[in-house]
């Protein structure tokens, strides 16, 4: 690489520092704030940081229309029961559905691990259960969903007592559920592109990393939702 | 104006590092150059156009208003209810649609990666969505003056439930169109946003650190932050007041019994929509005013010839209002009714923002003290803009405070105050700044005679319009009034200051239109700029090409050695060193000194 009048140049910081001061020198360094991380994962950092808002100001907003409400809100291990062989449990499905949610953040770990080793196979193979997982959980989703329209929640009103309870419920719910087909989506084409063998090139697997951020995100914005909604 | 080579410091980059980012072409063909480009000169260009153009009606809309006010009755046409779709569109294409997209939009996309040496944005394609999608909201916009109807005429800051409820002009589709609008216009931000903030971050050149971004970039990486972490805000409560009005949802409406039936609506919290809009709108107060302030700095130190008093302070200034903008927003709602010990709090974060404010405008103050001013038209800007910029906020401190706000609520003060301060102070900065950067774009000067006409006309102009209605706010005035016609306490000479006022905005109005010639006839005609004709220092004026080419560095990068300030060198060549001027052996400058001093990065 050329370099042409450098004089007085020194490229970055090149004493190892530590702790405090390590970051000190990196967000002191020229070039990148955050050494090592490349533009497409500090872009999907900094939109996870304002989705954070997007859900936060959902949530809150739901905690305060439940706490200002007059009617009695209903309760949820009720409304989300099923009854499965004669025996009636509540939040059976949410259960399984976090499971299910929770068990796929499980498999995207594993094949970011296994994109680094740039084990092709096994890292489709496991982003695509990571989406199959996904799309599970959508299934159910629509499930319960169709389960309380027929019940007869609806936004702007149900039988169980405030209004407020289905506006909020589809709401959040839904605008959480496009959140994971879009992952479903993404993962999908991000493991066909490593089983196709697009990366091997330049050996570049951070893309696998970058979607598995996304999609942690998204499961630990289901943790909320889940304690917030079904377990308040 | 002459130009020497100064030997600057460049390398090679072939050996990019990101295989992330998009692949990127030269553009071939016409279409690909000038229409879906993902240059970011034309996308920033395709962004200030188009905001400029709504600007445009919006512009329009005040001098409807004004005509209405000083003259009742003169323009039959409009009724109360067009009156206030007026006061509404004027109010909200000024905020969002012009100020935003034109300082982020279009000066962010601009001048981001000349500033800091990139060759474009981190993810261009990204960023050329971010134009089509920002188009499609202000096509969805001005739609809506074209619906059964018209547009909403619920103030811009569209509280329900009136703005949802019969009675209310443009309620059947204006409302539905304006927060469609709305929520199309924040994933666009957000698009853009992402890329700014992770160009500054990332993507400099070497040499470039944090500490040696010319103010005006940190002005503009604050307020996209700002914006990233608002418009969410912004972006629920419109969804949610969509399902009010589209599926009956009860989020934000109470029982309600209008024109005797009661609605079906109940249960819901009119002041949960009041927090989450102004959670936003306070913040976007700043997105609009920090980039001015990262402008307005670079401006006055390039032509009072002398370095930014004060740097890092103005950079710890920067990120302190930013903080702070999310601590104050319930200064919008003092007349909402609150727990005084909020009123408190509030009042007292609002105080507080003062102080790292204040702290700017002396600087400011202290880099002019002294210097070898040039009464340039972006100078002349840019000091009006500070006083402009103190006046207005002078009048937010007496605003600040709960005792006085609550009487002076929803009078002309309120719209003197806003004016000056998020109204005239940014276009006064948007104006210096075209003025200032013109000649980079497009290759040639603005006509001199023009701009100086320009600027007297509106700075005094603005002053003549909005000076006195502080005074009208004082006798009770109130805003958003058709007319004031048989109001007993309105004395005849708030009439009489009512005509002047719009007589000034009309000349105002036509000053504008001598700035749109200047634009267009100097665009071709204008005398050639050269490649820096204000001798600044910044990179962008380094480039080997004006208007810059794609890519624009030719074949090798820059390499940054000092900050933007070094402006009236002792025993330099000229008296500036561009940012990329290489450090001689034995300069006489410390190597100890902190790098953006001119030190040594270690
Ligand atoms: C020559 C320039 C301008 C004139 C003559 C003008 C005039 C007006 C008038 C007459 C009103 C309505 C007052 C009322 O009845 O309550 C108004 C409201 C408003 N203007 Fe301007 N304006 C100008 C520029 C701007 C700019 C640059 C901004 C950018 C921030 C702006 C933002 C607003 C806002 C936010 C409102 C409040 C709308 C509402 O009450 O919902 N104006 N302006
Ligand atoms: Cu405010």
């Amino acid at each position: 690489m050329a370099h042409q009048g450098t004089a007085g140049y020194t490229a970055g910081p090149s004493a190892q520092a530590e702790g405090w001061q390590e970051i000190v020198t990196d967000l002191s360094a020229d070039r990148k704030a955050f050494r090592n991380v490349p533009w497409g994962k500090a872009m999907m950092w900094l939109f996870l940081l304002s989705d954070t808002f997007v859900f936060g100001c959902f949530l809150t907003s739901y905690m305060s229309v439940r706490m200002s409400n007059t009617v009695a809100w209903p309760n949820p291990s009720e409304v989300f029961a099923l009854t499965i062989g004669g025996a009636h449990i509540p939040l059976i499905l949410i259960a399984i559905m976090t499971f299910v949610l929770i068990s796929s953040s499980g498999t995207m770990a594993m094949a970011v691990n296994f994109a680094y080793r740039r084990d092709r196979a096994r890292t489709a193979a496991l982003m695509l259960a990571t989406a199959a997982l996904g799309a599970t959980f959508v299934g159910m989703q629509a499930f319960e969903w169709t389960k309380l329209i027929s019940e007869g929640v609806r936004p702007w009103a149900n039988p169980f007592g405030a209004a407020q309870f289905g506006s909020t419920f589809f709401m959040i719910t839904g605008f959480h559920g496009l959140h994971v087909s879009a992952g479903v989506i993404y993962l999908s084409v991000v493991a066909l592109k490593v089983a196709r063998g697009d990366y091997e090139r330049k050996g570049n697997y951070q893309i696998v990393e970058i979607a598995g951020l996304y999609w942690h995100f998204v499961d630990l914005v289901w943790v909320f939702i889940f304690a917030f909604f079904y377990l308040w | 104006m002459a130009q020497t080579a100064i030997p600057t410091g460049t390398y090679d980059d072939t050996d990019h590092d990101e295989d992330l980012g998009d692949g990127h072409h030269e553009p071939r063909s016409f279409i690909t150059k000038y229409i879906w480009s993902q240059d970011h000169k034309v996308i920033a260009i395709q962004y200030s156009i188009t905001a400029m153009a709504v600007g445009l009606i919006a512009l329009v809309l005040s001098w409807l208003m004004r005509m209405q006010i000083g003259f009742p009755g003169s323009l039959p046409f409009i009724d109360p209810e067009r009156y206030l779709q007026f006061v509404t569109m004027h109010g909200m294409i000024m905020v969002v649609y012009l100020l935003t997209a034109l300082f982020l939009g279009g000066f962010g996309n601009y001048l981001i990666p000349l500033m800091i040496g990139a060759r474009d944005m981190v993810f261009p394609y990204v960023n050329m969505l971010s134009y089509w999608v920002y188009l499609l909201a202000v096509l969805v916009l001005v739609a809506s003056f074209f619906v059964p109807g018209g547009p909403t005429g619920a103030g811009w800051t569209l509280y329900p439930p009136q703005a949802i409820l019969p009675g209310t002009a443009g309620r059947d589709w204006g409302i539905i169109l304006m927060l469609v609008s709305l929520i199309i216009f924040v994933v666009a931000f957000t698009m853009g946003g992402l890329n700014y903030v992770t160009t500054i971050l990332q993507a400099r050149t070497r040499g470039m650190t944090m500490m040696r971004l010319p103010l005006t970039v940190w002005g503009i990486f604050v307020a996209t932050i700002l914006g990233l972490l608002a418009f969410p805000a912004l972006f629920v409560s419109g969804l949610m007041m969509l399902l009010d009005r589209v599926l009956l949802t009860s989020f934000f409406m109470p029982t309600i019994t209008s024109l005797g039936e009661r609605l079906s609506y109940g249960g819901g919290s009119p002041l949960l929509f009041q927090h989450l809009f102004w959670f936003f709108g306070h913040p976007e107060v700043y997105i609009v005013a920090l980039p001015g302030f990262g402008i307005v700095s670079d401006l006055i130190s390039t032509h009072a010839r002398k370095n930014i008093f004060g740097y890092r302070m103005m950079v710890w200034a920067l990120l302190a209002i930013g903080v702070l903008s999310f601590v104050v927003w319930a200064h919008h709602m003092y007349v909402s009714g609150m727990n005084p010990y909020f009123g408190f709090f509030f009042a007292t974060t609002t105080l507080i923002i003062a102080v790292p404010t204040a702290l700017k405008v002396y600087n400011w103050v202290l880099t002019l003290w002294q210097a070898d001013i040039h009464f340039t038209v972006p100078m002349l800007f840019s000091l009006a803009f500070i006083l402009t910029f103190v006046s207005g906020g002078m009048s937010g401190l007496f605003l600040g405070n709960v005792v006085v706000d609550v009487p002076l609520s929803d009078t002309y003060f309120v719209v003197a105050h806003f004016h000056m301060v998020m109204g005239v102070a940014p276009v006064l900065v948007i104006f210096g700044a075209i003025y200032h950067w013109f000649p980079k774009v497009t290759g040639r000067m603005l006509n001199d005679a023009l701009g100086k006409f320009h600027f007297w006309v509106t700075f005094l102009g603005t002053y003549a319009i909005f000076f006195p209605m502080h005074y009208l706010g004082f006798v009770g005035i109130p805003r958003r009034y058709h007319d004031f016609e048989g109001i007993a306490f309105i004395p005849d000479s708030a009439r009489e200051l009512n005509a002047f006022i719009t007589v000034a905005a009309l000349v105002v109005g036509a000053a504008q239109l001598v700035f749109l010639f200047n634009m267009a006839w100097s665009g071709f005609r204008g005398r050639p700029a050269g490649s820096n004709p204000w001798n600044a220092t910044t990179l962008e004026w380094q480039t080997p090409e004006t208007p810059p080419g794609h890519g624009n560095w030719g074949p090798r990068q820059p390499v940054v050695y000092r900050w933007a300030y070094d402006y009236s060198v002792p025993d330099a060549e000229q008296d500036f060193l561009p940012q990329n001027y290489p450090r001689p052996a034995g300069d006489g400058l410390n190597p100890e000194a902190p790098p953006e001093q001119g030190g040594l990065l270690r």
